[in-house]
C-alpha cells in the first residue's frame, strides 16, 4: 500500500502549477471558512456568555411549575438540602438564592410595576457581577435594607441614590406587601427590558416583604465548564426528586438558542457556496489529471493492474490534493485565530452602540472550538470522497484498447 | 513444446456498422524460446493480432490457447491476472511511468504481483544489469534517452518472470544504434535465459535479428519463415 501511496503522491506534483492553484484554492477556502466559524462561534459564545452572567446562570432550581407560572406561592423552602447538596459537585462554582417577584414601586411623582430581584449581595455579584454595573451610589451589603435600580427604572421615577423607594405589591398566599426602602445605588443592566423594571434588595428583607421567610423561587447554580451543565442538571435532577425542577440555560434561553441556530443554517449555507465552489475546482483538476493519462491507465491496466487499484491511487490523489490545502489552511488558521482570540475585534460608533443596547460587549469575539478546524477537515475529505465518484466512473468504464490508441 | 496456440482467429472491428476485416482465420504456434517477428504492411492486423495473443483484445472468431489455457473464454478479471502472471509488454513508445524511477518501474510489476521485498530488490538489480542501465537506476524516465528508456520497459516486462514477451513496434522510435543495441539485449535475453519473443514489427533491423518470420497481409498469414526451413503450413 505504501508503494501506492508514494505513486498518489508524486502524480499529483506531475503538473505543479496546477496543482498548486488547487490546493491554494483549498488553503484559502479552508482559511475564510475556519475564520468565518470562529467569528460565529465566538459571538455565540459571547451571547450565551452574557445571558448566563448577566441573569440566568447554568442552572437554576425552582419548585415543579414555577418556570411556566413565575408566581411566590410556586415558590420552596431552603432548608438547608439544597446547599448541602450542591456542596458535594465540585463543577458547581457558585450558587446564589434568589426571590423574585413582580409589584408596584412608587416615588414622589410616579408608579410603575417593577421586578422584585432578593438576593444574598455577595454570592449573586460573583455570578451576575452586578457590582461592575453600578455606575451611581454604592452596591448593597449583607443585611442592606436599601435597594439598587435599573438606570432606565430611575430615570423614569426620577430617583437616585439617597431617594426613597415605595414598593406595594400581594405576599405569599395573598397577604399585603407594603415597605419604604432607600435607594443605595443604579446600575446599567446590559438587558434593557431589566434596566427598564430591576429593583434588587437583600434577600431576607425582600422574604420579610413578601411575607416569605425563608422562601426562595429560585436558586441559581454556576458550573466550572459550560459543557458540564447537563450532566450535573440529571445529577441534580435526580437527587432533588419530584417536588422541584432543575433548569438549565438553553431551556431558559430558548429563543437566544434558535437565534443561534438560525444563523448557524445562514453560515452553512455561506461556507456551503464556498465549499462547492472549491469542489468544482478540486473536480476540474481530476478530470484533467484523469483525460491526459488515458494512455497510461491503459498501458497500467495492461501490465497487469486491476482497475479496483488503479482507482484506489486516483482516489488517494485527489484526496492527497484536498488535504494538503486542508492542513496547510488549518495551520495557517491556528495562529490567525489564536491572535484574534486574545484580541477581539472593537465595534465603535453605531455598531458599538447597538451592541451594548442589546446587552452585549461591542466586540467581535472568536472561538478555537475544535470544530472550527476539524469540521474544514471534514467537509473537504467528504467532497473529495464525492469527487472520486468521477474516476471510479471513468476507469471502471475504461476499455484498455482504446486506451492505448488514445 | 507448444507455448501459444492460435486457431482460426478472427477480428471485425465496427461489425454492425462498416465492418472492417483486420484477422481472417489465423491459425499459428509459437514454441518456447522462439525469438519471432510478425511482419506486414501498415494495416496488415500485425499489432491487433498481438493484441488478442497479449489477451487485450478479444478476437471474433477463434481461440488462443497459452499453455493449453483458453484466455478468450477468460473474464476481465481473470484475464488481467493471467497477463500479470504470463505476458510481459513492451510498447512502441516505451509507456514507463514518469513519476517513478528505473528501479521503481521495473518493480512495480512485482508489487502488482505481491512480490516479497527481497525478491523484488534482487530481481530489480539483475534486471537493470541485464539491460545496463546500474548508472541510471535511479533516474526517472524523463532524464533517460529513447534508446534507454526502451531498455527499461523491457526490464519491465521480464519482471515479471512472464512466459513470453510482446513487443509492438519497439524499435519504431529509436535511433540505430540505439535499436541495435536493444535488439541485442533481447536477443542475448532470448539466447541465454530461453525467453520467448514475440515482435510486431516493419524494421528491417528486428527481422534481420529474428530467427522466425511471418507475414501477414490484410489479415491473413501469407508467410510464415524459420531462418534456414520455411515452416509447414500450421
Amino acid at each position: 500500500m505504501k508503494f501506492y501511496f508514494i505513486l498518489a503522491w508524486r502524480n499529483i506534483w506531475r503538473n505543479k502549477r496546477r496543482t498548486l492553484i488547487t490546493t491554494a484554492s483549498v488553503f484559502f477556502g479552508v482559511l475564510l471558512s475556519a475564520f468565518m466559524s470562529s467569528m460565529q462561534e465566538g459571538s455565540y459564545d459571547q451571547y450565551i456568555r452574557a445571558i448566563v452572567n448577566s441573569y440566568s446562570g447554568h442552572i437554576q432550581i425552582h419548585r415543579k411549575g414555577y418556570w411556566n407560572d413565575k408566581i411566590i406561592n410556586n415558590s420552596f423552602l431552603n432548608d438547608g438540602n439544597i446547599d448541602s447538596l450542591l456542596h458535594r459537585f465540585p463543577e458547581v462554582t457558585i450558587y446564589s438564592p434568589r426571590f423574585e417577584t413582580f409589584c408596584l414601586a412608587s416615588s414622589e411623582d410616579v408608579t410603575k410595576g417593577v421586578m422584585i430581584l432578593g438576593i444574598e449581595p455577595l454570592a449573586e455579584d460573583k455570578i451576575t457581577n452586578i457590582s461592575v454595573k453600578l455606575y451611581q451610589g454604592e452596591y448593597l451589603k449583607k443585611g442592606d435594607n436599601g435597594v439598587i435600580l435599573g438606570s432606565r427604572l430611575a430615570q423614569f421615577m426620577k430617583i437616585g441614590p439617597g431617594d426613597t423607594l415605595v414598593l406595594i405589591g400581594q405576599g405569599y398566599h395573598g397577604s399585603g406587601a407594603a415597605g419604604k426602602y432607600p435607594v443605595r445605588g443604579i446600575i446599567k443592566h446590559p438587558s434593557p427590558e431589566l434596566d427598564r423594571t430591576l429593583v434588587c434588595m437583600e434577600l431576607q428583607h425582600c422574604q420579610e416583604l413578601f411575607s416569605a421567610p425563608d422562601l426562595l423561587t429560585s436558586m441559581v447554580i454556576m458550573v466550572n465548564d459550560n459543557e458540564k451543565t447537563l450532566p450535573i442538571k440529571m445529577a441534580l435532577t435526580e437527587s432533588l426528586g419530584d417536588d422541584l425542577e432543575v433548569i438549565d440555560w438553553m431551556q431558559m434561553n430558548q429563543l437566544l438558542l434558535k437565534q443561534i441556530d438560525s444563523d448557524r443554517a445562514q453560515g452553512v449555507i455561506t461556507k456551503g457556496i464556498l465549499y462547492m465552489i472549491i469542489a468544482f475546482g478540486i473536480l476540474g483538476t481530476v478530470i484533467m489529471m484523469v483525460a491526459e493519462r488515458t494512455k497510461e491507465f491503459g498501458v497500467i491496466l495492461a501490465v497487469g493492474m486491476k482497475k479496483r487499484k488503479l482507482i484506489t491511487i486516483i482516489i488517494l490523489e485527489t484526496i492527497f490534493m484536498g488535504m494538503t490545502g486542508v492542513i496547510t489552511g488549518v495551520a495557517a488558521s491556528i495562529p490567525l485565530l489564536y491572535y484574534f482570540l486574545y484580541n477581539p475585534i472593537p465595534f465603535t460608533g453605531q455598531a458599538a452602540e447597538m451592541m451594548l443596547q442589546m446587552g452585549f460587549e461591542p466586540a467581535m469575539y472568536f472561538s478555537m472550538a475544535p470544530s472550527v478546524f476539524y469540521e474544514q477537515a471534514l467537509t473537504i475529505f467528504i467532497f473529495t470522497l464525492v469527487i472520486g465518484i468521477y474516476p471510479i466512473f471513468n476507469i471502471r468504464k475504461l476499455q484498455i484498447m482504446k486506451a492505448l490508441r488514445s | 513444446m507448444n507455448i501459444i496456440e492460435i486457431k482460426g482467429i478472427s477480428k471485425t472491428y465496427d461489425k454492425d456498422t462498416m465492418p472492417v476485416q483486420a484477422l481472417n482465420g489465423i491459425d499459428l504456434v509459437f514454441q518456447d524460446g522462439e525469438f519471432a517477428s510478425i511482419v506486414g504492411p501498415s494495416g496488415s492486423g500485425k499489432t491487433t493480432l498481438l493484441n488478442i495473443i497479449g489477451g487485450l483484445d478479444d478476437p471474433t472468431e477463434g481461440n488462443v490457447l497459452i499453455d493449453g489455457i483458453n484466455i478468450t473464454s477468460l473474464s476481465g478479471h481473470s484475464k488481467t491476472a493471467f497477463r500479470l502472471k504470463n505476458i510481459g509488454f513492451v510498447f512502441q513508445s516505451f509507456n514507463l511511468i514518469p513519476v517513478l524511477t528505473v528501479r521503481e518501474n521495473i518493480e512495480f510489476i512485482m508489487q502488482l504481483q505481491g512480490a516479497s521485498k527481497q525478491g523484488r530488490l534482487s530481481r530489480t538489480d539483475e534486471l537493470i544489469e541485464a539491460v545496463g542501465l546500474v548508472d541510471k537506476k535511479n533516474c526517472r524516465p524523463n532524464k533517460l534517452s529513447g534508446g534507454q528508456q526502451q531498455r527499461v520497459a523491457v526490464a519491465r516486462a521480464l519482471a515479471s518472470k512472464p512466459k513470453f514477451i510482446l513487443a509492438d513496434e519497439p524499435t519504431a522510435n529509436l535511433d540505430s544504434k540505439s535499436a541495435e543495441n536493444l535488439l541485442d539485449i533481447m536477443e542475448k535475453l532470448n539466447k541465454e535465459e530461453n525467453i520467448t519473443f514475440i515482435f510486431s514489427t516493419h524494421d528491417a533491423r528486428v527481422m534481420k535479428k529474428a530467427r522466425r518470420i511471418i507475414t501477414i497481409e490484410d489479415g491473413k498469414v501469407i508467410d510464415d519463415v524459420i531462418k534456414d526451413k520455411i515452416m509447414p503450413e500450421s
